[in-house]
């Protein structure tokens, strides 16, 4: 993230309630200009309310929308320079591609002629090049994605909103669209704010994920800091698919520490952290991390039984129950594994792997 | 093509009732305008005679196709001001109240109509309820003459047509995909510039519809303007009617149909071609 850049977008504390439901209970957010920045949650975490009220196509209940210092305050969303792509696309059924395209520039009453090259232009940006005469209908729906994607961006928008997309593309096209969002996002300097409920999505093409949950912004970072430091047990388990663990703190070094619940010592790193003895602590270990021995090979590792095993896209998922009922995903390359269903293993991992979660206000 | 076979046999009886009960009365009617009226009574005698049409081209006649064309075409216009923007709102209430006003609209049908028309007469009679109100308000003195004029007349067409008109536009809204004005906008439209290039097009085969619903019963529709009309205004269906009954003329009833049939056909023929209305909400 380049720092030098200057702020295009901010979000001021923004609550909104429907009725008596609060979708969104406080956020606030910093988008400079040029950032692909992607709002990761399940369904109805608030996220595509989050991008209404940056269009405009919904007023927040309290906080500020400040798009390039300006107010938006009742700013009604034709006179935002935001512009959106839909979940649906929403393209015009009635009108050709070339209209659908058009329509913007047509009501700022840019002269013909420049419409028409620019209609052009933005087309063979997309790879549509004369599919002029199109019905949306007469469409698949990656060569509607894109005209969504030409008809947003022949504004020229400071921001453009993208609202999961690719959600109703197969997983190939949805891979091959998410490197040409990407490539075009790159290109034209556009800042993105890209909506999904996809980690995997949102790990590939972001320079900021904001992990959002029950309306609130759990966790910003780059991938890798959402990726490998999870601050909260929801973040590691959504993005990372990690194993959540409890225990209560044992022993702490300098670097690391050791938690002890009823099936053993689970290691992990402090992280400077002040730690009271028998704490009640949490602590995120990712599936790929875990080890499987019959005896133990380190001081520090928890008991379990193996309960299930399962093969799918080249890698083994083993499910090991505590004592406790608690479940825990190891996942391994290959199909190789020599242990049955039943049997009673240790697992270890290597303290750097257990990460501290929800430890806020504990610094 | 054996489950083809089938298929064609259990529409059968749906071609033959068509054969029968549509398709052969017109034939006869058409044949019967050609024939000759007996003028000693009821009855005609088979000669192939084209007086009947010639008949027509007399100016009592003619005026009166012109005063049906007339007030079939304000008729539906009215009915379509009126009855756009209800449907349009109606389509945007929350669902218990779109269902109330279903059933607002529905109401009036448990009752006949010709009933509901004498309730009109009740309201616009010299001494009818709005005379009293507009004097109790003090807006006139004298009591205004309403009943037997064409207002009244154009009022009982409205009043009978509309539920059509706002029903085919209601459809039509409901089904319409909100998103779409919001990518207008999105898109730099003003509401109304949204509403105009987005949400009208949008809706127009339901008014389309609309309109045909209005416009081919409003051609046809005789006992409104007798009753709310006096004898003042006669159209071609009091007419036809009148040719049947009163007039015993047969065969000049049948050509005042075939005539009125051929020119409401033409005038939705003319109607579709200038829409370009290829898909009517429900209709053809």
């Amino acid at each position: 993230m380049e720092e030098k850049r200057p702020v295009v977008l901010e979000l001021k504390n923004i609550t909104k309630s429907f009725g008596e439901t609060e979708v969104l209970k406080g956020v606030s957010l910093t988008v400079r200009e040029g950032e692909f920045v992607t709002l990761l949650g399940a369904s109805g975490c608030g996220k595509t309310t989050t991008l209404r009220i940056i269009a405009g196509l919904e007023y927040p209940d309290s906080g500020e929308v400040l798009l390039e210092g300006k107010n938006m305050e009742n700013m009604a969303p034709e006179k935002r320079s935001v512009n959106t792509i839909f979940q649906n696309y929403a393209l015009f059924p009635h009108m050709n591609v070339y209209q659908n395209i058009a329509y913007g520039l047509k009501l700022k009453k840019v002269p013909k002629a420049e419409i028409r090259n620019r209609v052009e232009k933005v087309l063979s940006l997309v790879q549509l090049d004369g599919f002029e005469k199109r019905k949306p209908a007469e469409m698949s729906g990656g060569q509607r994605q894109r005209v969504a994607i030409a008809r947003a961006l022949i504004n020229n928008p400071k921001v453009l909103l993208l609202d999961e997309p690719l959600g109703a593309l197969d997983l190939q096209l949805r891979r091959q669209m998410q490197h040409e969002l990407k490539r075009l996002q790159k290109k034209l300097g556009i800042t993105f704010i890209y909506i999904t409920h996809d980690q995997e999505e949102a790990i590939n093409m972001s320079d900021l994920i904001v992990v959002m949950n029950q309306g609130k912004f759990e966790q910003m970072g780059t991938p890798s800091e959402i990726y490998d430091h999870p601050m909260t047990s929801y973040v590691a388990a959504f993005v990372g698919s990690a194993n959540i663990l409890k225990g209560f703190a044992q022993k702490s070094g300098e670097e690391i520490l050791i938690l002890k619940n009823q099936d053993g010592t689970l290691p992990c790193m402090r992280n400077g952290y002040p730690i009271r003895e028998g704490q009640e602590m949490t602590i995120a270990v990712r599936s790929e991390n875990i080890n499987v021995w019959r005896e133990p090979k380190t001081d520090h590792w928890i008991r379990g039984v193996i309960r299930e095993k399962s093969f799918a896209g080249g890698m083994l998922r083993i499910l090991v129950q505590l004592s406790d009922g608690t479940e825990v995903v190891i996942s391994r390359q290959g199909i190789n594994f020599h242990y049955e269903i039943g049997e009673h293993v240790c697992l270890e991992w290597n303290p750097e792997h257990g990460v501290l979660v929800d430890m806020e206000g504990q610094r | 093509m054996k489950k083809q076979n089938l298929w064609g046999f259990c529409v059968l009886p749906l071609y033959l009732f068509t054969l029968l009960f549509v398709l052969g009365p017109m034939v006869y009617m058409v044949a019967v305008s050609f024939a000759a009226n007996n003028s000693s009574g009821y009855g005609f005698e088979w000669l192939f005679t084209m007086d009947n049409y010639k008949k027509m081209t007399e100016p009592v006649y003619l005026k009166c196709f012109a005063q049906s064309f007339r007030l079939a075409f304000s008729t539906t216009a009215l009915a379509a001001l009126i009855g756009y923007p209800f449907g349009y709102f109606m389509a945007k209430l929350s669902e218990k109240r779109k269902k109330l006003m279903m059933f607002l609209i529905m109401v009036p049908f448990w009752t006949s109509s010709l009933i509901r028309l004498y309730g009109w007469i009740i309201i616009l009679q010299v001494k009818g309820v709005l005379n009293g109100f507009l004097k109790a308000v003090g807006l006139i003195d004298k009591p205004l003459k309403m009943l037997y004029t064409y207002p009244a007349v154009l009022v009982g067409m409205v009043y009978a047509l509309l539920p059509f008109m706002i029903l085919s536009v209601y459809s039509s809204v409901e089904k319409m995909d909100w998103s779409l004005t919001e990518a207008a906008r999105d898109l730099g439209a003003t509401p109304v510039q949204a509403f105009f290039t987005i949400t009208f097009k949008m809706t127009l085969p339901g008014l389309l519809t609309g309109v045909i619903l209005t416009f081919v019963p409003s051609m046809g529709l005789f006992f409104i303007a007798d009753i709310l009309g006096g004898n003042k205004i006669v159209l071609v269906g009091s007419l036809i009617q009148d040719q049947l009954t009163r007039g015993s003329n047969w065969p000049f009833a049948a050509a005042l149909a075939v005539i009125l049939t051929i020119m409401t056909s033409l005038m939705i023929f003319l109607y579709r071609k200038i829409t370009h209305a290829k898909n009517l909400e429900g209709m053809f």
